[in-house]
């Protein structure tokens, strides 16, 4: 009962021991193995429990369709879990962890859902988690998650690094196998640009383990003459451990390559893996086929594998799976592995072949039972025996190991990937890749050929074709002459009747034979509606072991062909791609990379707090000494601004340049306001709306010259708005001689507002600041002194007298360190993005808090801004249907709490007074909030029904989120200075109502 | 959808650089027209299946928009033209 290393044989280099842990037990093994061949040669053939009855599992192949032996890699962030064992190459040092087991692998508790299991059938969960429902959040999903799922996410972060490359070639070749060299090597030795791909390690794929000969040497080393010939080429790149996951339009493939996943510590210079994407003029897939697992009682204990993955084991790894083992077969395949055991001097105590009579070579000594099945097996967590049952009589025949084969499945997936469909061939009762692209083409067993001669020939002649499509002279390549035992073909057997216990058909799933008679007599019987209902082939291995099977098993339920019943669509991943590598490098800082504004460390200098604002650090406020919270900074910000004067960096804004003779004419139709007539050396603001009518973005518009307009975009729209305008200039309006480019880095930009601010620009600027020389809403390019050409404005956003000066980016700090400085006897003061939106918002100036997408220029109090007289702009069609001119609309009001010592916060909804809170009686939102240092009490910005003819109304702000419900007074939206006074530098006169006015 | 676009001016490029706007056909009407033509250009889209022309915005590239046709069941590209040249040109975008 020993799964042991064999004394000679195998591609394995036994002068190099490596050491590995399997559930904190230390093993050992040799360079060339897989983590499975090493578990083998330990005798570990228990490798984990199955998903859903915790049965034990073992090895069920060599390759990369594994359902069972799935374990948990490494330690830590590096900590891998549902890895499976058969292509994970083993290193020095390598930890592995058993899954889904408890308390461990030998018991676990869990494996009493095995006897639970006539209450587990499928559709189980769904029909009996229904009700009573109040018991879902609390009851079922919180057991059902502990129990689901296989190994266990490490919350870690991943200390690797990942990333992606392109790469481009004449030829890609998916598969390294017979075929996939032949295809390389005829299209490398006539020069065209060849990628060859191959999941593997070592490159040979089914030559590796095969005991023919190849132009008279062993498959083994007729496969490594190849691949050194291939390397020699400088037009051919080798790409081992690299798998093709994906075929995507325009013939781009998706590839990842394990760069660093067969070393313990990977070292950090280069990435772990790397995502390919390959763009192929051609591709050839020799991506073989996949050999099935009989379906009969019992067919899921350790020990029983499928017959190619045994000879692998066998002849590649040199390891055997048991002392004695038996073979259950329904064509040439297992008569082959047969040989393969004897010759490595392991026992086979019988070959069970479901067929009658075949003329395959039975090993000397070898016992046949034909027309006979395996309806059941013995032992608990290693085979002990098998029940074979022929003409209505059993036998149990003693083994401690099962070689199994039900025949090939070519390896179709990519072909497939793009909504072609896969064809049935009734010949060779397989389903094969249609002809969907003449630029892709199947070779060898993928192609449904069944000999390594065929495969050889196949892939030469599939190169061949390439070469002649590309009008390349081939030198001559011979295909080389196989010597190989005779093999007969599979005749397909679905299901092996008289299982006496469950016949598996996923194992990952653990879906059996009963499962799948369950969902044709509840009428789930549309192959995919089987697939969900039954989960089979939703596993990791995505079906590759199970899909076949289950297709062919359905179609005998039904009476119909396997080609009617078809099979579930193949999507990428071929196999499962760790998100790493799909994110590439970004992460962190580089997924969301960090903006700083050209006046980041001015800010910092000056003790900012920062606040992400998007991808800006932008600077939210300032504290002081003996300041303790944002509010005190913010607050005398505020006052001090109103007071004296501050200085705001506004850098983030969009800033494009528009230049051009039509460039005035373009403006005027992308904003709703004039924009014609606009002075040289004037600023306005300025209102652009979406075609809807509502309003898209607004900002401020200069003219420095007749043909050259320099206009300021909020931060978070500007790029949406240069695509916009670029949309409009191309597409819209071809024929304007207008063009446009961002220039928002360029700049660095800083509002200077306060009533002193003119006293302060003036001891700067060498220009005449006076309000005749430098009016409001002056924009022109002006000269510092010193010798520095800026760009001053004067706009204000805060209500105060307000300048805002750009300097180019890599001056901005000095210009702002300097205007400091001069600033300082004014008591000047940095403020930041709180004590900005306070000024704004006693201001009742809007952002996109109001401008919300759902806003007309009207809602928000510009409605006289619009030019409608002008012929044409974006918006004005539809800014004049009924809905949006209704009298009740939102409109943009001021709100006042009753009691100061109330504050209205954003977000919540009005009522009218004694209104029932509902939908119905909703009145509007709060859209913006804060303490107003100026007047001392809290104010905010609403969007209300009708506002503007509800002045002095008491309205009620309701959030029951917040538990806040209270009376507030509806007021004009400007609270501070409605006169415009201070605009000028003069003291605020007492204010009064007035009408909301356009902000500049 | 594609996975590569030929830019006129870039040359083969990774759709990722692209952002699209949809149907290129429809072109903003007259300011005299019509409500109903409006409401058609702002709001309704067709969903063919086959050939259809689009707008894409060489976004982090030229920063040009283009017009590409392409099959939206086969993903084919038929061609990919500059939306102002084609349009300065008098070539009706239909």
């Amino acid at each position: 009962m020993t799964g042991s290393r064999l004394s000679s044989g195998g591609l394995v280099d036994r002068s190099r021991s490596l050491s590995f842990t399997f559930d904190g037990k230390t093993l050992s093994g040799y360079e060339g193995d897989t983590l499975a061949s090493a578990l083998i040669a330990n005798d570990q053939l228990l490798v984990g429990r199955s998903f859903k009855y915790h049965r034990p599992r073992g090895i069920l192949t060599a390759g990369s369709a594994e359902p069972n032996a799935l374990v948990t890699l490494g330690r830590g962030g590096r900590t891998e879990p549902n890895t499976r064992a058969t292509v994970a190459e083993l290193y020095q040092g390598l930890e592995a962890r058993s899954q889904n087991r408890w308390p461990s692998l030998e018991w676990d508790v869990g494996s009493l859902n095995s006897l639970l299991s006539p209450f587990l059938g499928a559709g189980f969960y769904y029909k009996t988690f229904m009700w009573p429902k109040a018991f879902w959040e609390k009851v079922y999903e919180p057991f059902i998650r502990m129990a689901a799922g296989l190994g266990r996410l490490e919350m870690e972060a991943d200390p690797d690094r990942y990333e992606k490359a392109w790469a481009h070639c004449d030829l890609l070749v998916v598969g390294a196998g017979p075929a996939g060299l032949m295809a390389a090597l005829t299209a490398g030795r006539a020069g065209l640009r060849v990628i060859l791909a191959d999941e593997d390690f070592r490159l040979g794929g089914s030559l590796l383990p095969s005991m023919a000969s190849v132009d008279g040497a062993k498959a083994a080393d007729f496969a490594a003459t190849t691949v050194a010939e291939l390397q020699s080429l400088g037009n051919v790149t080798l790409m081992p451990r690299t798998t093709v996951f994906g075929w995507y339009d325009d013939m781009v493939f998706g590839a990842v390559e394990k760069v660093q996943k067969h070393v313990a510590v990977p070292s950090h210079d280069r990435p772990v893996e790397r995502l390919w994407r390959i763009h192929a003029h051609h591709a050839v897939l020799a991506t073989g086929a996949i050999e099935r697992p009989l379906v009969f009682g019992g067919n899921d204990k350790p020990g029983i594998m499928t017959a190619s993955a045994t000879s692998t084991y066998v002849n590649r790894y040199g390891v055997s799976p048991g002392d004695r083992v038996a073979v259950f077969t329904n064509g040439g395949t297992g008569y082959r592995t047969a040989q393969d055991l004897v010759s490595a001097g392991i026992q086979v105590t019988a070959i069970v072949d479901t067929r009658a009579g075949a003329d395959d070579r039975v090993p000397d000594g070898v016992r046949v039972v034909r027309s006979a099945g395996v309806v059941d097996t013995q032992g608990r967590k290693r085979l002990g025996s098998i029940i074979v049952e022929r003409a209505g009589f059993e036998e149990e025949i003693a083994c401690d190991a099962l070689a199994m084969s039900g025949g090939w499945t070519p390896t179709i997936h990519l072909a497939c990937q793009r909504g072609a469909k896969p064809v049935w061939s009734e010949e060779k009762q397989v389903f094969l890749a249609p002809d969907s692209d003449p630029r892709l083409t199947l070779a060898g067993a993928a192609n449904g050929l069944e000999t390594l001669a065929e495969a050889l020939a196949d892939g030469a002649a599939k190169a061949f074709a390439v070469l002649a499509k590309l009008e390349r002279t081939a030198s001559g390549t011979d295909v080389p002459a196989v010597e190989e035992a005779r093999s007969s073909v599979h005749s397909p057997v679905w299901y092996v009747g008289g299982a006496r216990s469950k016949a598996f058909v996923d194992y990952q799933n653990d879906v059996h034979v009963k499962d799948l008679a369950l969902a044709q007599r509840e009428a789930y019987s549309s192959v995919e509606l089987s697939k969900r209902y039954t989960t089979s082939g939703m596993a990791t291995d995505q079906g590759k072991i199970a899909n076949q099977n289950a297709t062919g098993i359905i179609a005998a339920m039904r009476g119909i062909s396997p080609g009617e019943v078809g099979l579930s669509t193949y999507r990428p991943f071929y196999t499962p791609v760790s998100l790493g590598v799909i994110a590439g490098t970004s992460r962190d800082e580089h997924g969301r990379p960090v903006r700083r504004s050209p006046l980041h460390a001015w800010a910092e200098k000056n003790g900012a707090t920062f606040v992400e604002a998007g991808l800006w650090y932008r600077s939210s406020y300032f504290l002081k000494p003996g300041e303790k919270t944002w509010r005190e900074a913010c607050d005398r910000e505020v006052l001090n601004v109103r007071a004296n004067a501050g200085l705001c960096d506004v850098s983030t804004l969009g800033k494009i340049e528009v230049k051009g003779p039509d460039a005035a004419e373009f403006l005027n139709r992308l904003y709703c306001n004039a924009m014609l007539k606009l002075p040289v050396g004037k600023a306005r603001y300025g209102l652009m709306l979406r075609e809807d009518g509502m309003v898209h973005d607004d900002g401020t518009v200069s003219r420095l010259a007749e043909d050259h307009f320099f206009l300021t975009t909020t931060t978070a729209m500007a790029a949406e708005v240069l695509s916009h305008m670029e949309y409009y200039a191309q597409t819209q309006w071809p024929d304007l001689d207008v063009t446009m480019v961002s220039v928002s880095d360029q700049w660095a930009q800083m509002a200077i507002a306060g009533p002193k601010s003119r006293a302060i620009l003036s001891k700067i600027v060498d220009a005449d600041l006076s309000e005749e020389g430098f009016p409001f809403l002056a924009a022109r390019e002006v000269m510092l002194k010193g010798g520095l050409a800026a760009r001053l404005f004067r706009i204000s956003f805060s209500g105060e007298l307000a300048y805002e000066l750009a300097v180019p980016a890599g001056y901005g700090e000095a210009v702002a360190d300097l205007v400091m400085s001069a600033g300082a006897e004014h008591g000047i003061c940095a403020y930041g993005l709180e004590a900005l939106n306070v000024l704004r918002i006693e201001k009742g100036h809007v952002t996109h808090a109001e401008l919300n997408g759902t806003v007309t220029p009207d809602d928000a109090g510009f409605g006289k801004m619009m030019a409608m007289q002008k012929p044409d702009f974006v918006g004005k069609q539809l800014s004049s249907r009924f809905g949006l001119t209704a009298a009740d609309r939102l409109q943009l009001v001021g709100l006042k709490p009753v009691d100061p010592k109330n504050d209205i916060r954003t977000g919540a909804h009005l009522l009218k007074e004694g209104a029932k809170p509902s939908m119905a009686n909703d009145q509007g939102i709060v859209t913006s909030n804060c303490f107003s240092p100026t007047l001392q009490h809290p104010i905010a910005l609403a969007l209300l029904k009708s506002g503007r003819e509800r002045m002095g109304e008491t309205i009620v702000v309701f959030d029951r989120l917040r538990g806040d419900e209270f009376p507030a007074v509806v007021c004009s939206p400007v609270f501070v200075d409605p006169e415009n006074a201070k605009l000028k530098g003069e003291p605020a006169r007492p204010a009064r109502p007035a009408q909301k006015e356009a902000a500049e | 959808m594609a996975s590569l676009i030929s830019c006129p001016h870039c040359g083969t490029r990774p759709k990722e650089e692209f952002s699209i706007k949809g149907d290129a056909t429809r072109m903003r009407p007259s300011p005299q027209a019509p409500a109903e033509v409006w409401h058609k250009f702002v709001f309704i889209r067709d969903n063919p299946k086959g050939r259809h022309k689009e707008f894409w915005h060489h976004v982090l590239g030229c920063r040009r928009w283009l017009v590409v046709e392409r099959d939206t069941l086969t993903h084919e590209v038929y061609g990919v033209t500059d939306a102002q040249q084609a349009l300065k040109a008098g070539e009706a975008v239909e």
